[in-house]
């Protein structure tokens, strides 16, 4: 197989080619990668590396070993090659590490070699030299000490960082005025402060849409019969047919099979919303094995008993430890080397597409019952913010075409992600280091994972492109940003800067060329096996061999550009011949001259 | 009356050519339109039909059809609604040849009776047997038909039934093949695409000699094929070879030139010499051969068996019979299962890895003229099935003139149709059953195959798009076109005149495929263009009309970066005393070692993908897993549970159409207005911003196929029994009931 010492390409090549691909625009956004590194403001060079000897090596898998000089900044590993020209350069913040280990007795002569196990799935190795100088801390240290600052009693970075940015990041999502967007409050639904302080459900945003006729105590009742007090609460509602998406966590039904009188009169008060159906679907995300499971410990799903007019319908839709596993095995099989001929059943062994297809059959399942049957849906999985946050945010995009633009999908992810308390810090574990803990598992990016695969499948639907969605997932591990790093709505500190506030001030880079608005066009994506791809361009990206060498997309951005100058130049004439009316027609020709040559295709 | 006629269906021998002139079908043809059968072609005859049948919809699981006539001709099997077609708008792409309701005899792959709810292939020994309830049809174009027998009076279904099996199933013989009776009978005038080059004449030869800057020797010996049958007209062979052994062994192991690389190195291809005999007079003879195609440049060479490293071509054949399986789905549970294990499956036909191992072998060819420029010669047992797909791929990768439409039909021409290639054998045209001595094989789809995954990964060097590739694959089992009927050049011209004198006439017009009009219209032929193509010479090429070719030619230079070390350049140039020192042996097999070319092939990519990329320059594949993908709007254009409505590639390549069109109003209005100052009306011309034609929304991933078929817009979604069978992980039970609380989090 490929070994090390293979004359190869690195990871990162600057200077190299402009274009090489959305793995080297990640930070220029707050630096560019350019020795020395601009710092972000607040990050403090902690450490200028202890191989002033330029003693590091790199050993990179796809070009092999490198020396160079490796700096840890208290945000930051960078390292740059000096033998190569264009130089090599790593640049990664400490947060994507979730794991340093060192590499003992691996050789004799007192070399210091460690691994870096990151989460954007790719493993970095160093050699260096033992220091002879003892005082000075060695990089093994300063690296665990600085990439799992919760664990050592330090700050994350992001309440350091004090970039301005000429947008603030958090006034994109207000929740009334998105509620307001879906004409909500309305005759049948109201907007209750029960959760104002978050008293009813600490994991739950301060306001909730819930059915007029139902009151707040009516809600606190409901609270205790729902896991984590999640209650059912309005997610989204369709503007014609008055159908709703609606969210909450399992009741807690137990093996004696407990009723809840509130409950129920919640839920029919949910159906009894929209006048067009009278009956009403709870998806219950989870297989039903896994539901029955569940009520060995108290939780559970709703009886068709207790729940007139209710179907219940199973997503089988697996839980975050069978998640984790599944990217474990994928990145083993994409990293650092991919094994040609076995490469598809590989791929299948890791399940990965299995479950990006359950979720995406599951959404489906409930955008099209919402559209196409007019009938509410109520989604929950056991404590409704993982699969259930990843079904109704995705049955979202698919219905309403406002999330499919660059400022409402940061709605989208503020409100149905951040706002109804996916647990970011735990699933990602910032600033951890203990990288076993059986609460992470990569939740978020299987749902990033299938918008893309939505954005393949609609080309053109989408007002971001696939380096947005590599941008939004390179920070939910950065810790750069404030947007990712915590549990709930209520966790969250205003201080740190919010992800939005650097995507908006350079949206032009995450603009889809040929994105076209139809205001009410609802997405059907197909959820068969057959259109379901690996997303190389995130998982693969380490490997330069699978890079492209210009994405196309570069090509309709030159179209576009064309098009604006040719119909630019039409309208320079216009306007020269209205002023001119008709007398002078010698100037009018020489612009037009200089235009021919211009073009490079049609 | 043909309509009803079952006289047709009861002459078993189907010389029809001889019973019906075309007088006669043309005046069937014109009383009123109310009879039930499509509009026939030339030459077309009905043998029987059926009426009532019920054609299901493929796309629910429910018996639910449309109930019509089917009905056998010479040509196809065919079935005409009783209800009224559709709003013709949706016809995008509509086959002139035939529609969606037909199937072209040659098209059909297999026919399966549904007995007693069994399903069974029906086989030449099954045709006395009962009539099935139901007969499904696959295609090689992949479509599935189901026709229901059940509606119909029994004697008729028999004769339906009988009648399609025997013209599909029964091996015929070249003569009764449709095309001569349409060649028969079409107006004469059906004209040769003119601006591919044919390959058939002594010009065209010398001129793509011209064009590569090649300087070998033209064999016009073969011109009534006195010498081989095996070979074309004409070829071109090493300059070096004398003209005793040209005839030694008839065409056997004869260097034929196929393309010249611009630093003089070239590369050809040549026929495996029978089991050499104890004389040595073969091995002298095989030696000659081998100095003389490294005379050619800088005496090298590097020898390539193909047979030795590639799939034989009956590997190929299993493969693809595997592969294509998976894409004739009778109906939805199908689907759904065979969604499970996807992946695996796929991977298990090995159809992937056939067309990974030919790009492969083509890159390592590329290495050898590019970077080495070494003469390279490959060869196979026949030297027309494998030698084709390498040398067709290699010459697209380093000559951009075989990127643009034009130039492509004219590498098919040359490598494949003069150059031998046994289409009739290996499409299997006549349905021999005798495999051994035939061998059906799909190597030119192998090929095509190849030359989308190129397509795929750099659409804009390509002016052709993936559209024209999958309209090409089809029309491979249309048995109009002379293209792909012979065996070689020799069966082609000696059949044509042999029918021609048969039906006492002139020459046949037989149409060559690449006359695209006798299938589409101009506006579905657009559909063949890629719009992102980077023509950057469009211009150039307007004002210069002969040194075409030969600036062409420069374009293929690769960047600077990229050229041979300077030494070999120094000798190139150089005296003859320096040549005479290089000629140290610089015949050299490829690298014996089995892993060793791949790795060598590997850094040899790097290279290249290191410089900037140039359309018009060198062009690589990558060729690792995640790369080699499936040509999806072939293999899953008919199928309706993968149906994106909106969506597809549609979505972006109308979008593309419309902003070109945009873009060439707007030059036109600039250059009109540079002519004129006329203000008024060209003010009106202006297009507005970005408005995109609403029917993309409307428009299926499948366009411009099947588009009149009437997907639901409902989701395909699978069904719950089937996720509950899938299995994923132990963990997720064991888990839920081990963990603790978090575990069901």
């Amino acid at each position: 197989d490929r070994g090390v010492g293979d004359q190869r390409v690195g990871d990162q090549q600057v200077g190299d080619r402009g274009d090489r691909g959305v793995g080297d625009q990640r930070y220029q956004c707050s630096c560019s990668c350019q020795w020395n590194p601009d710092l972000e403001p607040g990050a403090l060079i902690f450490i200028s590396c202890l191989s002033v000897g330029k003693d590091v090596t790199y050993i990179c898998p796809f070009v092999g070993a490198l020396r160079g000089t490796l700096t840890v900044t208290n945000f930051r590993l960078f390292f740059r090659g000096i033998s190569r020209d264009p130089a090599f350069v790593l640049d990664l913040p400490l947060g994507v590490v979730s794991r340093v280990e060192r590499i003992s007795g691996a050789s004799s002569r007192g070399d210091v070699s460690y691994v870096l196990v990151c989460k954007d799935v790719r493993t970095l190795r160093f050699v260096h030299k033992q220091p002879d100088d003892s005082l000075q801390k060695s990089v093994f240290e300063v690296l665990t000490k600085f990439a799992f600052p919760v664990s050592n009693s330090l700050p994350l970075f992001a309440l350091e960082y004090n970039q301005v940015f000429p947008e603030n990041g958090w006034k994109v999502y207000d929740a009334l005025a998105e509620y307001k967007r879906q004409g909500l409050p309305n005759e049948s639904w109201r907007i209750s402060k029960v959760n104002d302080h978050y008293e009813l459900c600490d994991s739950y945003p301060a306001a909730l849409v819930v059915p007029v006729t139902i009151t707040d105590d009516e809600l606190r009742r409901v609270a205790a019969f729902r896991a984590k007090g999640r209650i059912p609460v309005l997610s989204w509602l369709h503007p014609e047919s008055q159908a709703a998406v609606v969210r909450c966590s399992q009741p807690m039904s137990g093996v004696g099979g407990k009723r809840c009188k509130d409950d129920e009169k919640l839920l029919q008060a949910i159906m009894d919303a929209n006048a067009q159906s009278h009956k009403l679907f709870i998806f219950d995300a989870r297989p039903s094995v896994n539901a029955a499971a569940n009520k060995m410990k108290g939780g559970g799903c709703e009886s068709e008993d207790a729940y007139q007019n209710a179907e219940l319908v199973f997503l089988d839709i697996h839980n975050i430890h069978v998640m984790r596993e599944s990217l474990r095995k994928l990145k083993e099989v994409v990293y650092p080397n991919i094994e040609e001929s076995h490469w598809l059943s590989n791929l299948e062994s890791t399940h990965w597409l299995e479950h990006i297809k359950l979720i995406l059959a599951g959404a489906l399942r409930i955008a099209d019952k919402v559209e196409s049957g007019k009938t509410s849906v109520v989604v929950h999985c056991s404590d409704g913010w993982d699969r259930t946050a990843q079904l109704t945010s995705l049955s979202l995009i698919m219905l309403d075409s406002h999330y499919r633009t660059i400022s409402g999908f940061q709605k989208l992810i503020e409100k149905e992600w951040i706002s109804f308390g996916h647990r970011f810090q735990q699933r990602v574990g910032h600033g951890d280091q203990n990288h076993t803990d059986a609460d992470r598992s990569p939740i978020f990016l299987q749902f990033i994972d299938c918008v893309w695969q939505m954005t393949q499948q609609f080309p053109a639907a989408f007002e971001f492109n696939e380096s947005f969605l590599v941008t939004v997932l390179d920070h939910l591990y950065s810790c750069l940003f404030g947007t990712f790093l915590y549990n709930s709505e209520q966790q969250r500190v205003k201080e740190v800067i919010s992800l939005w506030s650097f995507v908006n001030s350079q949206v032009d880079e995450f603009i889809n060329p040929l994105y076209v608005h139809y205001p009410a066009h609802v997405l059907l994506p197909s959820v068969s096996i057959r259109h379901l791809q690996l997303w190389v361009s995130y998982y693969i990206r380490w490997n330069p061999r699978v890079r492209p060498q210009q994405p196309v997309h570069q090509r309709y951005k030159e179209l576009l550009a064309k098009r604006a100058e040719l119909q630019k130049k039409v309208e320079e004439l216009q306007r020269e011949v209205h002023n001119r009316a008709s007398a002078s027609s010698e100037r009018a020709g020489s612009p037009t001259r200089s235009i021919t040559p211009v073009q490079t295709f049609v | 009356m043909l309509s009803l006629g079952g006289g047709g269906a009861k002459s078993t021998k189907p010389s029809f050519v001889s019973y019906v002139t075309p007088e006669e079908i043309k005046s069937e043809k014109e009383p009123p339109k109310k009879e039930k059968h499509p509009d026939l072609l030339p030459g077309e005859v009905i043998f029987c039909s059926a009426d009532p049948v019920l054609k299901h919809t493929q796309d629910d699981l429910s018996q639910r059809g449309i109930f019509g006539t089917l009905l056998c001709t010479n040509f196809r099997v065919s079935f005409v609604s009783d209800e009224t077609p559709l709003e013709e708008m949706t016809q995008h792409f509509k086959n002139k040849l035939y529609g969606e309701n037909d199937i072209p005899l040659m098209c059909v792959d297999n026919i399966y009776g549904v007995y007693d709810e069994k399903k069974k292939l029906i086989t030449k020994g099954m045709l006395k047997n009962k009539c099935p309830s139901k007969m499904i049809i696959h295609c090689k174009d992949l479509r599935v038909f189901q026709f229901c027998l059940t509606y119909t009076k029994e004697e008729d279904a028999k004769k339906i039934f009988q009648g399609i099996a025997h013209h599909c199933l029964e091996p015929k013989s070249l003569k009764c093949v449709f095309a001569f009776s349409y060649a028969a009978s079409s107006s004469p005038e059906v004209q040769r695409s003119q601006r591919t080059v044919m390959f058939d004449s002594k010009e065209d030869w010398t001129q793509e000699m011209k064009r590569t800057k090649a300087n070998l020797r033209i064999v016009t010996e073969n011109e009534n094929f006195e010498f081989s049958m095996r070979l074309p007209k004409f070829f071109i062979i090493p300059a070096a070879v004398t003209d005793e052994d040209i005839s030694k062994f008839p065409g056997k192991g004869l260097p034929v030139w196929c393309w010249s690389h611009h630093s003089g190195c070239a590369m050809f291809k040549a026929s495996t010499l029978p089991v050499p005999q104890e004389d040595g007079l073969m091995q002298g003879y095989m030696e000659r051969m081998l100095h003389a195609v490294a005379h050619t440049h800088l005496y090298s060479l590097k020898l390539e068996d193909l047979s030795e490293t590639l799939p034989t071509i009956q590997d190929i054949q299993q493969s693809y019979n595997k592969f294509k399986q998976f894409f004739l789905i009778d109906n939805s549970t199908d689907f759904w299962v065979s969604d499970v294990k996807w992946f695996s499956t796929l991977e298990n036909t090995g159809w992937l890895d056939i067309i990974r191992q030919c790009l492969q072998k083509a890159v390592e060819v590329v290495e050898c003229l590019e970077k080495e420029n070494t003469n390279v010669l490959i060869m196979e047992e026949e030297g027309s099935d494998l030698c084709c797909v390498i040398s067709s791929l290699v010459q697209i990768m380093l000559d951009p003139h075989f990127r643009t439409l034009t130039g492509f039909q004219g590498l098919v021409q040359k490598e494949w149709v003069a150059g031998c290639h046994a289409f009739l054998d290996r499409c299997n045209h006549l349905y021999q059953k005798d495999k051994e001595c035939h061998s059906p094989s799909p190597v030119f789809l192998l090929f095509l195959e190849c030359v989308w995954q190129m397509v795929q990964q750099h659409s804009p060097a390509f002016q052709f798009s993936e559209t024209y590739l999958t309209v090409l694959s089809d029309s491979i089992h249309v048995p109009i076109f002379s293209t792909f009927l012979f065996n070689s050049a020799y069966q082609r011209e000696s059949t044509m005149k042999a029918e021609a004198q048969h039906l006492q006439r002139g020459p046949l017009n037989c149409p060559a495929v690449w006359d695209w009009s006798v299938q589409f219209d101009c506006k579905a032929q657009e559909l063949f263009i890629n719009p992102l193509y980077a023509d950057k010479l469009k211009q150039d090429k307007a004002i210069r009309k002969v040194p075409r070719a030969k600036h062409q030619r420069q374009l293929s230079l690769p960047s600077s970066a990229f050229k041979t070390p300077p030494k070999k350049g120094f000798f190139k140039d150089e005296t003859e005393s320096l040549k005479k020192m290089l000629r140290v042996k610089r015949i050299s097999r490829w690298m014996a070692s089995p892993d060793s070319p791949a790795a060598a092939t590997r850094e040899f990519y790097e290279t290249w993908q290191r410089r900037p990329l140039d359309y018009h320059g060198l062009l690589l594949p990558c060729l690792d897993g995640p790369a080699m993908r499936l040509w999806m709007q072939r293999y899953l254009r008919w199928i309706p549970e993968v149906q994106i409505l909106g969506g597809g590639p549609v979505a972006i390549t109308s979008m593309l159409a419309e902003l070109l069109s945009q873009v060439q109003d707007l030059r036109r209005e600039l250059d009109m207005r540079s002519c004129w100052e006329t203000e008024a009306e060209s003010l009106q011309l202006r297009p507005g911003p970005l408005a995109l034609t609403r029917t993309s929304l409307r428009l299926s991933s499948s366009f411009p196929f099947a588009s009149n078929r009437n997907w639901t817009f409902k989701p395909a979604i699978p069904t719950s029994l089937l996720q509950s069978l899938m299995v994923t992980d132990r963990l997720a039970s064991q888990e839920d009931e081990t963990n603790e609380v978090i575990s069901l989090v």
